[in-house]
């Protein structure tokens, strides 16, 4: 590992006075840590944030949820309100990682992990455009079976990880970001950018800002659930997920949905156009298809994982099956 | 009377003698012929007995346990937080030591398996292990033991699973075999020794684990 400066702070101010040059901050350690064994990432500086009080979960006035951005995964899927109100996300944060990676990984942290393509993590694949801008995609022609079908370049094919930002998209997260000069809020569907040419650039987020925190809105519906379909039914990336909440009213009218794709795309994947075309309709499995169908409309798979598009289709149809019920998946 | 055909090497134990031989070569990994940037200095509390060190801020807390204060209990599998043989209590909360840097935990009080027994009278959950045959090379143990002695405290805090049945409710979780294996998803075994595992922590459930 090369060397760097380490430095610890125990505020936000001290926190955003401290980034400089290609220092980065260090919350739980769990993905930036192991990227720095693989010499993948080499910064010359962590400031250390692991310990900044912004450990608190609010309720907020407005029946919101105001989540510290060093808050654990695991308090997080523990906290009674994110369990009645919020259960999706529950179901996510529980889905993602291991007990141990989710005692440590901070919430903040999760939201900026990096992918686990395989070319990215390795070095000796010198062909990464994401690792060194410029130097090709080793995954377009190699073993793409993890990869996008959705939102991809042919820069790079490489997936989002998170299960947790999946249910946050679907829930329409806001993330508040500070900076010395401020601090502002970036809705999480606005947060993440496409790989397009510069995907070594993957959010909004500038090198000399900080999250402090995640707002979640009142929930729009009590119907929801966070389907994950794997290779192994526990401690495994998803090959495909869905985050689902849905206001149902009775007559199994569909006032409202919100649908994320995670395991697909270079981000959690949200089409506002199905969602609209299911309010107003029926809860039943046409509804469900054709929402599924306008997510997946330029679904192309690669050379090793074409069979995603139809376990996408599938799994959106199934999770939004679950959350209609009436207990909506709980 | 001695024995005088006795090598000097039959006094030795197993692991003193690993400790002598590998010593000139236990660079630590994050060395490699680099000097740190600079040093910090830390206190850490591991098994209860405070430590002042002056640390390589690149030294993960596996290596400073396994390295620097020689307790070889935990173990280093994948070393990139994939098969929890690393797993250790810090602050009443389990973690993959491999992934944590030591100068992060500045101050925290850490427990490895050397630490969970009293004396000679084994932790239950190790005698547990022990009853029903709950390992086989042994090499993963100490991370699945420190792992099964946390799911048990977090059944009883009432911290749910991707399978318990309703998050809404509170109140300590009841241990099944289908919670157990999930909760332990992070240990791999590869003995396969999982049966004999659940068993060991489905017999830990009904007693009081400290």
């Amino acid at each position: 590992m090369r060397p760097f400066v380490y430095k610890k702070v125990t505020t936000v101010e001290g926190a955003v006075n401290s980034i400089r040059g290609d220092a980065r901050f260090l919350g739980g350690g769990t993905n930036l840590v192991d990227l720095m064994k693989t010499g993948t990432e080499q910064p010359s500086e962590l400031v250390d944030i692991s310990r900044v009080p912004l450990m608190n979960i609010e309720e907020q006035r407005n029946g919101g949820l105001r989540i510290g951005a060093t808050v654990r995964n695991s308090a997080l899927a523990n906290h009674p309100v994110v369990r009645q109100r919020y259960p999706v996300l529950a179901q996510a944060l529980l889905s993602g990682a291991s007990p141990q990676i989710r005692n440590m990984a901070t919430v903040g942290g999760n939201l900026l992990q990096r992918t686990r393509c395989y070319y990215f993590y390795d070095p000796s694949y010198v062909e990464c455009n994401k690792r060194t801008p410029g130097s090709g995609c080793a995954a377009l022609q190699g073993q793409n079976r993890m990869h996008v079908i959705l939102g991809g370049s042919e820069s790079c094919i490489a997936t989002h990880p998170s299960d947790m930002a999946v249910a946050m998209m679907a829930l329409d997260a806001v993330v508040r970001v500070q900076s010395a000069s401020g601090e502002h809020a970036i809705p999480l569907m606005k947060f993440y950018r496409l790989p397009g040419t510069t995907p070594h650039i993957e959010t909004e987020l500038k090198r000399d800002e900080m999250i402090v925190g995640i707002d979640l809105p009142p929930v729009v519906g009590r119907h929801s659930h966070y389907l994950k379909v794997r290779d192994r039914n526990s401690y495994a990336f998803a090959l495909v997920s869905v985050a689902a909440v849905m206001d149902v009213e009775a007559g199994n009218k569909i006032r409202e949905a919100r649908i994320a794709l995670g395991g697909v795309a270079p981000r959690p994947w949200r089409i506002p156009e199905a969602e609209k075309a299911l309010a107003g309709q029926t809860a039943d499995e046409a509804a469900f298809k054709n929402a599924a169908d306008i997510l997946l409309k330029d679904a192309k798979g690669q050379r090793h994982n074409g069979f995603k598009v139809e376990l996408a289709r599938r799994s959106i149809v199934r999770a939004l099956t679950i959350a209609s019920t009436p207990r909506g998946g709980q | 009377m001695e024995d005088e055909t006795k090598s000097p090497l039959d006094d030795l134990t197993r692991r003193a003698f690993l400790a002598t031989t590998v010593a000139a070569s236990a660079v630590p990994l994050v060395a490699q012929g680099t000097a740190p940037a600079h040093t910090v200095a830390c206190t850490l509390t591991v098994n209860q007995v405070p430590h002042q060190l002056k640390l390589d801020p690149r030294l993960t807390l596996l290596d400073l346990l396994r390295e620097r204060l020689g307790l070889t209990g935990t173990k280093k599998g994948c070393d990139h937080g994939q098969c929890g043989a690393c797993t250790v209590i810090v602050n009443g909360e389990r973690i993959n030591s491999c992934l944590a840097l030591a100068v992060s935990h500045d101050g925290e009080a850490i427990t490895t398996i050397e630490g969970l027994a009293n004396g000679d009278a084994l932790h239950p959950v190790q005698e547990a292990f022990l009853t029903h045959d709950g390992f086989q090379c042994g090499f993963c143990t100490p991370g699945q033991i420190c792992s099964a002695v946390s799911v048990l405290k977090e059944a009883r805090r009432g911290m749910p699973s991707a399978v318990t049945a309703d998050l809404a409710a509170t109140g300590p979780i009841t241990l099944t075999k289908a919670e157990v294996r999930e909760r332990m998803s992070g240990n791999l075994c590869r003995c396969g020794a999982y049966t004999n595992i659940v068993a060991a922590i489905m017999a830990s459930t009904g007693g009081d684990i400290a």
